[in-house]
């Protein structure tokens, strides 16, 4: 620790009721086999009685350890020094007996992962009760009166049938509502959502977020909201801090940090981020490099060596958390502070003035490819929007997949059909990018592979460049296979652990018999997609993240394919990570020509990259048409909440956007709703309809139809609404 | 979950089938019965030969023989297993092989009963301890316990433990410690406290000896499975409720991480009937795991197929007695 | 792209294959990584150089040492331990020292050949049950069930004590891995069912890889892990097994001996002629500790979460 945050001066020590949290001088350190690892350094904040505090951060950033620390609830293979005061109590280095008293009860902890964070084995009523009996001297009964109300509150529906269930009979989304229940049922001071929403699909997540904030107001409870997600913290919380590599790297309110940051990471995260409310042609701004490794920490500022303004001075010297130039208030832990010594020269700085001088996609910058002159690059984009339609690569003509579903026994007997996809058809032309997008379980990636044939399709047909792929045995698509590859979400799991890279990039030329010179192709596939050739001999688990789904790009590349089909290639990676992807998809299509199916459930990243975009629900397209078209006049009622369920990276624009939102889960898809498959949710259906329209949408599946909005939508009432 | 029973045993009925019939074929190849009967001096008759082969249905062919044995059809009604028959013993018309396998199962059913309930608590008692309190050095002398216990051969330790035991004995002048027999011999005359602090006497050695071996793994299972659920994030979410550490750990850790235990004890079932052959040998019991060798010493083979469809049913039952178990204790899963 | 193609006829000139000798050296990093967490495991190291020692005193033993196994003249009866006969003789002249070795070695002989078939043969059986799913996977495990439901040495005793006389280790061997190697397909089986699900398999599929190359290139080698340590701990239960055979009569027979033979023949001498009793059994404990030991560091090095940097 090369630097003292001058909020430890004592010059503060006055005890204050009115704030809630306050933490000074938190370090955490694990011990592990290559040595001390210092994952939180040195952070201080304070949280005032009623306020949200966001804590941002991408992975490793030590924003979870952090609040794990005050919880307690950190390993015993972890040091935590520095002081966490809650209501004044210190809860560092209490024993298990006196944090017990304090944790559920002054403070309270929302995980991340809803589908592990109850116990399978007990009712959620018993769970919520346990919560009220720990720290209160009431009866089983009124305990579990509680908790029916309880979860009453975070608006479960039935709540005095739910309260006996197990939690696996509950959707992901409910789950969380009763850890939110189970959060608020001491009516805590403060709340720590650790990525509360991280889990759950965007229509979800904004119905908890809404639970999050009902659970405020009735607990009166500060709230500090960790999370990567920028929009979810711009719409939530009063005040952000940022964190990086263990510390935090400017501090502020929202519309300080969103609209005037000062610290160069903060300015490049936002910069990389994708938007939904711009138009695509803007090219991102990645920030280089990765995060520094916990275990070696470079001398100086942290970001240094990923910061395009770095000097000599910030890799000997770590700047202290300070106030910005033109921070107004006196009190260090309300005022715009930033740790970086040239802060007062991003005043006024745009992400792509810093970044893009010198940004290049690649993630090492000693491997750096040349510049692309984006400028042109977002004219030739203009012009082949205008340009003719190409012709059609792939189609699917009333695509359907039922998987059956067997009973548990051995003879795994068909007890019933999940209609994963049910009669979709779409085109891809040459050179365009056509995105599938839905919530999961919606059949977009079930979709996906029925066009590579990975799997089989119940009914309907798919074509590539009017040859029909649905009646080819295996053998006989294996060698279409060159001209259709795939891209996958998770780029740990998509390479072989067991391979070099030059054997997992030369392996699609292996199997078609083109394994001579592969190893050439191998270098030049690896330079391609911006990595170092010479690392062809290492293994996967030796790149980061984002190099891992480079090296997936170039297996998906190596036999020149004409078509890609990316799932969800990027919703994986961090966000300074993702840009660099994405900016090389963008390249790579440009370059090669290729056509992308690119399957995503981010609609921010979709208005980006997409040129035409499908919207899928319950196995169905309920509207397709341009990226243009549907961002702007969104027509089926889906698509316009889910437009309006994604969180905007703007304060004011998120605080004061018009929504449309949906309630309850996504129906099983082994038992459609009749009729319109969304009606179950549909806002307009409940709120707009006579019961004479209702019964149209009841008995009568709509068709995807141009209705005279310009675009086709599946809604028999559709109407067009802006909504950014 | 009557009918999941039913399809399951339907199943496992087959696979039982299968598995005699290999077996039968087996033991059918690997000798003769008769080989001593046929080179004793002077040579017996050829016609006292024919009838014994006769009488064993040794004259018949191998599947002839296994259809005879299961269904006792065409044979002279000491045979066939769907009758309730065992089929006649090479020992003589005195061995019923019905008879004695009843009145080994007596035997040996109380040996297994004392040895799983001692294996059981011994193993979840040390395995709870040992991740609570992971890699403190307790962790480290349970682990190497375990380990020990792994490594040792059950005959060698049985030995040593019933030599111990005489020798105990013989230096104190007494008789504390019985090492033969299921019961003294003067059974016969005891009131019934009696005949249980005998028995009770008799286990306490074999109990021992028996055990060790699944306590071993069953200890380093609940080891596993406890640190497992104590990482969980539900664990962590109760410990976040502020439910203190020994609470949690008895309601929410202990409670799911025995599930898992139940499944694997039940399935154990197969080592515990190797462990009786040997621990009976050594302690000279007369149950199953001494009809089994004597059986196989004296080449009966329908005793050898009787013992071994009773312990394949033993384990095929086994094995659904954990899944209906699993779906008892824990209510994600559920059988239609 | 013909620009490309000339450069790859050019580099055609080449003799080596394209993919395997880049392999052979990524191999070698892949093994240097396991070998130093493995060297991490104390107990686990200390249990290799034990073994060793054993090996070598199995197998080089017999080749230095005075006496053979078998009953020799020259041999006093019932003789305690001497320099000459450091764990004494038996009652008809065998030297035990001379008879621990050659029963080590057989043990030692068994307990590999059945890790190496059970593993090969079981691993194979379950990577394709596994791979293939549904009906055959059904068939295929319902076969292995055959050989599960019969514990071990009940049937390798029913079989083998019909045989006894002419019994060599190889039999016993043989017999053991017809029961032994489900117990490898069922854990193999397992890893390959939730292995085939990662998105690597799915991307060979994609490049149109054929069903063995997927098995054998992309679900064994990522199996290895759990084989290996199921092949370790394969080993002590057949060398446990053998011993427990022979104790109980059967397996090998004399003149050959085995540990556990050894252990049968000393059973009641454990405080009366200690030299007898100890040294069968403790060899046994420890040939079945180290190797325990051994697995359990391979499973540390092996195991693919401790290779993830955890957060």
């Amino acid at each position: 620790m090369t630097t003292t945050d001058n909020f430890n001066d004592g010059a503060t020590a006055t005890v204050d009721t009115d704030i809630v949290l306050d933490v000074q001088d938190l370090s955490v350190t694990f011990s592990s086999e290559d040595g001390p690892l210092k994952a939180v350094r040195g952070v201080s904040y304070r949280v005032r009685r009623g306020e949200a505090l966001g804590i941002v951060g991408e992975s490793g950033s030590g924003k979870s350890v952090t609040s794990m620390a005050i919880m307690g609830l950190l390993p015993k293979s972890a040091s935590v020094s520095g002081s966490a005061r809650v209501l004044g109590q210190e809860v560092i280095g209490l024993n298990d007996a006196q944090i017990s008293k304090v944790r559920g009860d002054k403070i309270a902890m929302i995980f991340q992962d809803p589908l592990t964070s109850l116990n399978p084995v007990y009712t959620i009523g018993y769970q919520i009760a346990e919560a009220v009996l720990t720290h209160r001297k009431v009866t089983k009964q009124e305990a579990r009166k509680r908790a029916v109300d309880l979860l009453d509150k975070v608006g479960i529906p039935h709540p005095d049938r739910r309260v006996d269930q197990y939690p696996h009979e509950l959707s992901g989304g409910m789950r969380q509502r009763v850890v939110i229940a189970i959060a608020m049922a001491n009516d805590p001071d403060v709340i720590i959502a650790d990525e509360p929403t991280t889990a759950l699909d965007v229509t979800v997540q904004a119905q908890v977020l809404e639970a999050l904030e009902a659970a405020r107001k009735e607990t009166g409870a500060a709230l500090v909201l960790i999370t990567h997600d920028l929009g979810v913290v711009a719409g939530h919380v009063d005040r952000v801090a940022v964190m990086y590599a263990g510390r935090l790297v400017e501090t502020g309110s929202v519309e300080d940090v969103f609209y005037r940051p000062r610290m160069p990471y903060a300015l490049g995260l936002l910069g990389s981020l994708p938007r939904m409310d711009e138009a695509r042609h803007e090219r991102l701004t990645p920030i280089l490099g990765t995060p520094p490794s916990l275990l070696d920490l470079p001398a100086g500022c942290g970001f240094a060596p990923r910061c395009p303004m770095a000097q000599e001075v910030c890799h000997t010297s770590e700047p202290a958390l300070e106030a910005a130039v033109d921070g107004e208030d006196d009190d260090p832990f309300r005022r715009h502070s930033a740790a970086c010594h040239f802060s007062e020269r991003l005043v006024d700085a745009r992400p792509e003035d810093l970044f893009r001088t010198t940004a290049l996609d690649a993630e090492a910058p000693a491997e750096l490819a040349e510049a692309e002159d984006t400028g042109a690059a977002a004219e030739r984009r203009q012009e082949e929007a205008e340009a003719e339609p190409g012709e059609v690569l792939l189609s699917a003509i009333d695509l359907v997949k039922n998987f059956p579903i067997r009973s548990k026994g051995i003879l795994r007997r068909k007890i019933g059909e999940v209609q994963a996809v049910s009669g979709i058809s779409l085109e891809l032309r040459e050179h365009e990018t056509l995105a599938l997008v839905g919530e999961s379980g919606c059949g977009k990636s079930t979709t996906a592979r029925l066009l590579l044939q990975l799997i089989r399709q119940t009914s309907g047909e798919v074509t590539y460049m009017g040859q029909p792929l649905h009646s080819l045995s295996d053998s006989q698509m294996r060698p279409l296979r060159r001209d259709l590859q795939l891209v996958f979400q998770d780029p740990f799991a998509s390479l072989d652990p067991r391979m070099t890279v030059s054997d997992i990039v030369a392996e699609p030329m292996q199997i078609h018999g083109r394994g001579k010179g592969a190893k050439k192709r191998v270098k030049e596939l690896l330079e391609l997609v911006g990595l170092n050739p010479e690392h062809g001999s290492r293994y996967p688990h030796e790149f980061s993240g984002g190099q891992r789904q480079r090296i997936g790009i170039a297996r998906a590349l190596s036999l020149n394919p004409k078509v890609l089909i990316l799932d969800e290639p990027v919703s994986a990676l961090d966000v300074s990570i993702q840009a660099g992807v994405i900016n090389l998809l963008e390249d790579l299509q440009d370059e090669l020509g290729l056509s992308y199916l690119f399957v995503s459930h981010d609609l921010s990243v979709v208005r980006h990259i997409a040129d035409r975009v499908a919207v899928m629900y319950l196995g169905k397209i309920v509207e397709t048409g341009t990226t243009e078209e549907l961002f702007d006049a969104p027509a089926h009622p889906y698509t316009q909440a889910l437009i309006s369920a994604i969180p905007l990276p703007d304060p004011v624009k998120e605080r004061t956007r018009e929504r449309i939102v949906v309630t309850g889960d996504v129906p099983s898809p082994a038992d459609p709703p009749s009729g319109c498959r969304f009606r179950t949710r549909c806002p307009k259906f409940a709120g707009e309809l006579t019961d004479e329209q209702r019964n149209l949408c009841v008995e009568e599946p709509p068709e995807l139809l141009d209705r005279g909005t310009g675009h086709r939508d599946a809604c028999h009432y559709s109407q067009v609404v802006e909504l950014i | 979950m009557l009918v999941y029973t039913a399809r399951r045993l339907a199943v496992a009925i087959p696979v039982l089938l299968a598995a005699s019939v290999l077996v039968f074929l087996m033991v059918d190849l690997s000798g003769d019965p008769l080989a001593e009967l046929r080179l004793q001096q002077p040579p017996p008759s050829p016609e006292a030969i024919a009838d014994a082969e006769a009488r064993y249905y040794l004259d018949r062919s191998i599947p002839e023989r296994y259809w005879l044995w299961m269904t006792g059809i065409g044979g002279n009604g000491d045979i066939g297993l769907l009758q309730g028959q065992f089929g006649p013993s090479v020992r003589g018309v005195a061995f019923d092989i019905g008879t004695q396998l009843s009145s080994s199962i007596y035997v040996t059913i109380r040996l297994v009963t004392a040895a799983v309930i001692a294996a059981l608590g011994l193993a979840v008692l040390s395995g709870v301890v040992s991740a609570m309190r992971q890699y403190s050095k307790l962790d480290y002398t349970l682990t190497f316990i375990g380990f020990l216990a792994l490594a040792m051969p059950t005959f060698w330790l049985g030995a040593l433990i019933k030599e111990g035991g005489l020798w105990f004995n013989q230096t104190t002048g007494t008789g504390f410690f019985y090492t033969i027999g299921a019961n003294s011999a003067r059974v016969s005359n005891m009131t019934g406290w009696e005949y249980f602090l005998d028995s009770a006497g008799h286990l306490v050695l074999p109990t021992i000896t028996l055990m060790l071996t699944s306590f071993a793994s069953w200890s380093r299972y609940q080891r596993t499975s406890m640190l497992e659920v104590l990482n969980s994030d539900y664990v962590r979410l109760a410990r976040a409720k502020g439910v203190p550490n020994r609470v949690v750990v008895r309601r929410h850790a202990l409670r799911t991480a025995l599930i898992p235990l139940v499944t694997v004890a039940t399935i154990g079932i197969v080592a515990i009937i190797e462990g009786v052959v040997i621990t009976e040998t050594i302690f000279q019991w007369r149950g199953l795991g001494y009809f089994f060798i004597e059986a196989v010493k004296a080449q009966d083979a329908f005793a050898i197929m009787s013992w071994l469809m009773l312990s394949g049913t033993l384990v095929v039952i086994a094995n659904l007695v954990a899944d209906i178990l699993y779906g008892v204790l824990d209510p994600r899963i559920r059988y239609e | 792209m013909s620009e490309m193609q000339s450069r790859i006829a050019m580099d055609d000139g080449s003799s080596d294959g394209p993919a395997a000798p880049v392999n052979r050296g990524g191999d070698l990093t892949q093994v240097q990584l396991i070998w130093r967490r493995f060297r991490r495991h104390r107990a686990a190291m200390a249990s290799l150089v034990l073994l060793g020692l054993i090996v070598a005193f199995a197998f080089l033993g017999p080749l230095v040492w005075q006496w053979g196994h078998t009953v020799d003249s020259n041999i006093p009866s019932n003789a305690g331990p001497s320099l000459e006969h450091p764990f004494g003789t038996t009652k008809q002249g065998n030297d035990v020292f001379a008879q621990t070795m050659r029963g080590a070695q057989q043990s030692l002989k068994v307990a590999l050949t059945v890790a190496v078939v059970s593993t090969v043969v079981g691993a194979t059986w379950g990577a394709v049950a596994g791979y293939y799913r549904g009906r055959t996977d059904a068939i295929m495990m319902r076969i292995a069930d055959i050989f599960l439901i019969i514990p071990l040495i009940v049937a390798v005793a029913s079989i083998n004590g019909a045989v006894r006389g002419g019994t060599t280790w190889y039999a016993v061997a043989l017999i053991m891995c017809l029961f032994s190697w489900a117990t490898v397909a069922r854990v193999v089986r397992g890893v390959v069912l939730s292995l085939r699900e990662q998105e690597f398999i799915e991307a060979a599929r994609a490049a149109g890889a054929r069903a063995t190359r997927i098995i054998f290139r992309h679900l064994l080698p990522n199996a290895a892990g759990p084989i290996i340590v199921a092949a370790t701990l394969l080993i002590a239960v057949a060398v446990l097994t053998e011993a427990g055979l022979s104790f109980i009569g059967f397996g090998i027979q004399p003149p050959d001996i085995s540990l556990g033979k050894m252990v049968e023949g000393a059973r009641t001498a454990a405080f009366t002629r200690p030299w007898l009793f100890y040294p069968p059994g403790v060899l046994i404990v420890l040939i079945c500790l180290t190797i325990n030991f051994i697995g359990d560091g391979l499973r540390d090095a092996l195991d693919p979460r401790q290779t993830m940097v955890r957060r």
